[in-house]
């Protein structure tokens, strides 16, 4: 029983930054944005938190939680801008810009963990803890699940919210699915709304990283993102770009990758089995997706 | 200090030799207007392939088998991204993780859970008569492991078949204009599916490079993401043989540098290096704007509509 | 209905005697099928061409002329129906197979890469080993042979359109073509360019090659070809000698003895309008991104209440116009007056107008969607999607299906309605029947009239100059970007549109 619940605040625990850079992903995809930088963003965003959870004095108290957040979307979006304005000024395709963007993200960190922020001792690649004040409450007692997980579940509502009833939602959709129309007959900036939701792409996948930091590692290490920005990509699109399938799928992933780590542990069944099992899952989607299209035209 | 620059000209080449194995065969699926980012799948398939096959067969078996199963992967990604015209980019995510997944769980299968070092033979440096004693640049060029001078005679090979054959200009008329190159009669899907899977023997052999000819065993993710810099490389290589070696050199030079400068205790960040090439990409990108060389139609999903 | 498949078969069977011998002919297609999803482009069309001829290929826009050549060419697969190259059956999976056969297309729309030299366009396709230098000379060769001078070493993005014209034959002889397609080689021509192409087609045909031209142009035919076949609604009509055929029989085979346009509830010739000024240009030029003028000191003014036709050949600036009267593109220089909504219907609704994988819902909502603030009106837009579905006859299913699923008719329908009903005070509609069958067609021009009765400005392009005089109550002309108001009338209009006026 307590094992049960055991993994099963694991999988929330995994699902957290999942969710969140799903529903990254989910939006730039949605706004026809192919943003493959929600890893760089993300450890944008784990960076500034952890800086600001180093450097802030212990005297603002809690008030550093909810700053390492903002900065954490802040250096997310900032990263994104980046990819956003070489394609709208220079027509840089975002798909390379963004995995250079990646690279230039981990090494950036590499840099600084052993460089301006590493820890006084100067014996690990990584930062002193952060404060408590930027540690993110736990929500189960005894247990590593915290807040991050409400934190994700609100911005899946609000994601899915915006992108069905608001004018601005509306207009990224319609942006993405066909920008041709929206600029002729939406009359809709489709630059500018791209470049939007690819900024905003960003914040949210620097939140993921900044709700990992104070919420699971207490510090930057280099390798702060074993790729979840990259397992986002399948997250959103095993969940059909809509934010509330986010929560699930992303839950499902967590699930996976808590049970793999487990299997390992347990039987040896090795954890990267969870990743062919995602891998399988996406093509089997698209498969599905296209074989229907295929069908479509072919009768229409 | 002839020896130290020697050494360091060495070692960027043989840090440059997968990365433009890789390129190379990326250059060629760019061309046909196809981005295939599970390049990464493929190298580390081939990584995989050439300790199997070298433990049966060999080195050359193990560049054969490596060869092999870097196209396997890459056949995967055309089944998707070309016949069914699935979104290039998604499905080049998706192979790119069963690969890495793939080819991890594989190796705990064939060789125990603990997954233990295993040495294969490797390829030792086969220094060119009198080439190999030019100053400074002999040893670099000439005294490397027999894969490098593959990779010499494979870039004029590929530039003169891409510019001075007819399935060449078929290739690059696709990846410009695929509505031109239909009306032309060349088979669109055939040969992107064709360029693609030559984009995965290469990366293969990259991925056998890595195993065979330096670290001796596998490890698991050893690509190390050299796919996605192989993509990087071919952009600044401006989408051409010859410039994707030459880029793939700035690369192998700038992770060359690194360790130099560790080495010399310099206190200059090594990052600096490491990040300088993929910043530079950016910035060339972004500085061939408008007259950019890339193909066209490069990633554009329904190639059949021109 | 008169048994328009019997004379067919009649003029067929005659056509059949003239030319018995099999030997002779180049190119046959009989009883030819297609169809796109319900609309049928063709059928049981035929088609057949001598050896040695120009074989003209006539017929309104829409009549499925190059969808029949598309066929021939291996483009496109026909659900029944036969192909013989030479009397002997062909399957044709794709061009490569139809090339083999000696079939070679110059389309409407060119197929260059623009990226590429002469040289490199006309060799893509061979096979082995490709030489430069070989094939530079034998271009040479041939352009002086056939007279369609061309530099090879030319990069395609740096020729007018008359030379990539020249490139796209050049490419299609360079292969040993024998039996060449070309699709309205002349519409994106000068008229002297154009009447140098013609004359340079019948001399391509002198040793033996045959010439199939696509054109909706009955002088054109007359003048330039032996043989002339006509295409209605998807099927042959008339076919036979150009000397046996007159101006006026082949206009009726095309419109079918009836005016395909008497649709024309209340049209009572021109009308001078009173109406207020609602859109007006002054001095106004456009220059696009490469810095070409595209549009050049444009003077004009639409009243309420009348339908402006514009006439043009096509890239003579129309495209620029339109757009800048529905206010979708700035002017470069010049002043523009127009209401802060106006209607615009572009010619590509399933690029420019629709979103096919949104729902007729959304489609709506897309209306104004650049302005809108804060919360989706949902029930709003749901209330009006149902009554435009209801008010302008668009058969759906509902609002939530996919606009996709729709006809080419009732997407036109919804764009019509929506642009309409967004604006009332302007609209602009550029080629609104294109790829509709007669009927949609029909209803389409019958809402933009109604548009006009109810007091809108409107500005209305077809390629089909009958469309324009049948639906304009003036009609300006644009030629080189520069624009003339013309008299009502189809002569004048015409040579306007050469740029022959006035000299």
């Amino acid at each position: 029983m307590t094992e049960t619940l055991a993994f099963v605040m694991d999988m929330l625990v995994h699902a957290t930054p999942l969710i969140v850079a799903g529903l990254a992903v989910a939006i730039a995809f949605r706004a026809g944005i192919w943003n493959i930088g929600a890893d760089g963003q993300l450890i944008a965003g784990a960076t500034a938190a952890a800086w600001i959870g180093v450097s802030t004095s212990t005297e603002i108290g809690w008030l550093a939680l909810p700053l390492a957040l903002i900065a954490g979307a802040i250096a997310g979006g900032a990263w994104a801008a980046i990819a956003a304005w070489l394609r709208s000024r220079f027509g840089v395709l975002e798909v390379i810009s963004t995995i250079m963007l990646n690279f230039i993200a981990i090494y950036g960190v590499s840099y600084l963990v052993r460089g301006p922020l590493q820890e006084p001792t100067h014996v690990y690649p990584q930062t002193s803890s952060i404060v408590t004040g930027a540690h993110m409450p736990t929500l189960v007692a005894g247990t590593r699940l915290h807040w991050g997980f409400v934190i994700a579940l609100v911005l899946a509502v609000t994601a899915w919210w915006v992108m069905r009833y608001s004018a601005a939602g509306f207009r990224i959709r319609a942006s993405g699915a066909n920008p041709f129309a929206a600029r002729s007959a939406g009359l809709i900036n489709v630059s500018r709304v791209t470049s939007v939701a690819f900024i905003v792409s960003g914040a949210i996948a620097g939140i993921a990283g900044a709700i990992e930091v104070s919420g699971v590692t207490f510090a930057l290490y280099e390798n702060i993102s074993p790729g979840y920005g990259y397992t986002a990509i399948a997250v959103a699109l095993l969940a059909g770009l809509n934010p509330l399938g986010v929560i699930g799928t992303g839950i499902l992933f967590g699930a996976l990758e808590t049970a793999a780590g487990t299997m390992q542990r347990n039987i040896g069944v090795p954890a990267t089995t969870a990743s062919v099992i995602e891998a399988v899952v996406i093509l089997a989607v698209i498969a599905v997706a296209q074989l229907r299209v295929h069908r479509a035209t072919s009768v229409a | 200090m002839t020896s130290g620059v020697e050494a360091f000209l060495e070692g960027v080449v043989r840090t440059a030799t997968p990365l433009a194995l890789a390129a190379l065969g990326e250059t060629v699926t760019e061309r046909s207007g196809v981005i295939n980012i599970g390049l990464e799948g493929s190298i580390i398939a081939g990584a995989l392939g050439a300790v199997v096959g070298a433990a049966h067969g060999g080195v050359w078996a193990g560049f054969a088998f490596g060869a092999m199963c870097g196209c396997a992967v890459a056949a995967i990604f055309a089944v998707f991204a070309v016949t069914l015209r699935a979104d290039q980019i998604i499905s080049g995510t998706a192979v790119t993780l069963l690969a890495l997944g793939g080819t991890g769980t594989l190796y705990r299968v064939l060789y125990g859970s603990a997954g233990a070092a295993l040495n294969t033979p490797t390829l030792g440096p086969m220094p060119v008569p009198l080439l190999s004693r030019i100053p400074l640049i002999g040893p670099a060029l000439f005294a490397q492991p027999s894969i490098t001078y593959v990779l010499y005679a494979l870039v004029p090979a590929v530039s003169w078949w891409m510019y001075r054959t007819h399935s060449g200009l078929g290739l690059r008329a696709i990846g410009e204009n695929p509505a031109a190159a239909i009306a032309a009669g060349v088979r669109t899907k055939r040969v992107q599916f064709m360029a693609v899977l030559f984009g995965g023997f290469l990366g293969g052999v990259s991925g056998a490079t890595l195993v065979l000819a330096q670290a001796g065993t596998f490890v698991e993710g050893m690509s190390a993401g050299r796919g996605f810099i192989a993509i990087a490389i071919v952009v600044l290589g401006r989408w051409n043989p010859l410039g994707a070696v030459l880029a793939a050199l700035v690369f192998g030079a700038a992770s060359a540098l690194q360790f130099f400068f560790q080495a010399t205790g310099s206190s200059l960040p090594y990052q600096l290096f490491l990040v300088f090439p993929y910043a530079l990409t950016l910035v060339a990108l972004a500085a061939t704007r408008g007259r950019t060389s890339a193909p066209a139609a490069l990633g554009r999903q329904n190639l059949d509509q021109g | 209905m008169p048994p328009i498949a019997s004379v067919c078969r009649g003029l067929l069977s005659r056509h059949q005697q003239v030319s018995d011998d099999v030997s002779d002919v180049a190119l046959q297609l009989a009883s030819i099928t297609k169809r796109f999803g319900r609309v049928a482009a063709l059928s049981s069309a035929a088609f057949l061409a001598r050896r040695g001829t120009v074989h003209a290929l006539l017929g309104e826009n829409g009549a499925g002329k190059t969808t029949l050549m598309r066929i021939a060419f291996g483009m496109l697969r026909p659900d029944s129906g036969s192909i013989s190259v030479n009397g002997v059956g062909q399957s044709f999976a794709s061009p490569a197979d139809a090339i083999d056969a000696g079939i070679g297309m110059v389309h409407q729309h060119f197929t260059l890469v623009p990226a590429m030299t002469v040289t490199e366009n006309i060799a893509l396709g061979g096979r082995g080993i490709f030489r430069p230098t070989r094939t530079r000379d034998a271009i040479s060769a041939l352009a002086e042979k056939t007279g369609l001078a061309i530099d090879p070493d030319a990069r395609i993005e740096d020729l007018s359109a008359g030379a990539q014209q020249r490139v796209e034959i050049l490419k299609a002889l360079a292969r040993d073509t024998r039996i060449l397609i070309l699709d309205e080689p002349t519409a994106v021509l000068t008229p002297l360019e154009a009447r140098e192409l013609l004359r340079k087609t019948r001399e391509l045909i002198s040793d033996g090659r045959t010439a199939i031209l696509i054109t909706h142009k009955i002088r054109d035919a007359l003048e330039f070809a032996d043989d002339i076949t006509v295409l209605r609604r998807g099927t042959t009509v008339w076919t036979g000698s150009a000397s046996n055929a007159t101006e006026a029989g082949l206009v009726s085979a095309m419109l079918g003895g009836e005016s395909a346009l008497d649709d024309s509830d209340a049209h009572s010739g021109a009308i001078v309008s009173n109406g207020a000024v609602v859109m007006s240009l002054r001095n106004v030029s456009v220059r696009d991104e490469i810095d070409v003028e595209r549009l050049s000191s444009v003077t004009l003014s639409i009243h309420a209440g009348e339908i402006v036709g514009i006439a043009a050949v096509e890239g003579n600036g129309q495209r620029e116009l339109l757009r800048v009267l529905a206010g979708r593109v700035g002017a470069t220089v010049g002043e523009v007056t127009i209401p802060p909504v106006v209607g615009f219907i572009p010619e590509d609704r399933q690029r420019d107008a629709l979103i096919r994988d949104f729902t007729v819902r959304d489609n709506v909502a897309l209306l104004g969607a650049g302005a809108r603030n804060g919360v989706m009106p949902w029930s709003d837009i749901r209330a009006d999607a149902r009554e435009l579905l209801h008010d302008y006859d668009v058969r759906a299913s509902g609002d939530t299906v996919r606009a996709g699923t729709l006809s080419g008719g009732n997407q036109q329908k919804l764009v019509v309605g929506r642009e309409i009903e967004g604006s009332h005070t302007a609209l602009v509609a550029e080629n609104p029947s294109r790829g509709l069958d007669v009927q949609a067609a029909a209803a389409i021009r019958v809402r933009i009239r109604a548009a006009r009765t109810a007091g809108m400005a409107v500005v209305i392009y077809s390629p089909d100059l009958d469309e324009v005089l049948a639906l304009a109550d003036r009609v300006v002309v644009l030629c080189a970007g520069k624009a003339s108001e013309a008299p009502m009338e189809y002569e004048a209009i015409g040579r306007a549109m050469l740029g022959l006026s006035g000299r």
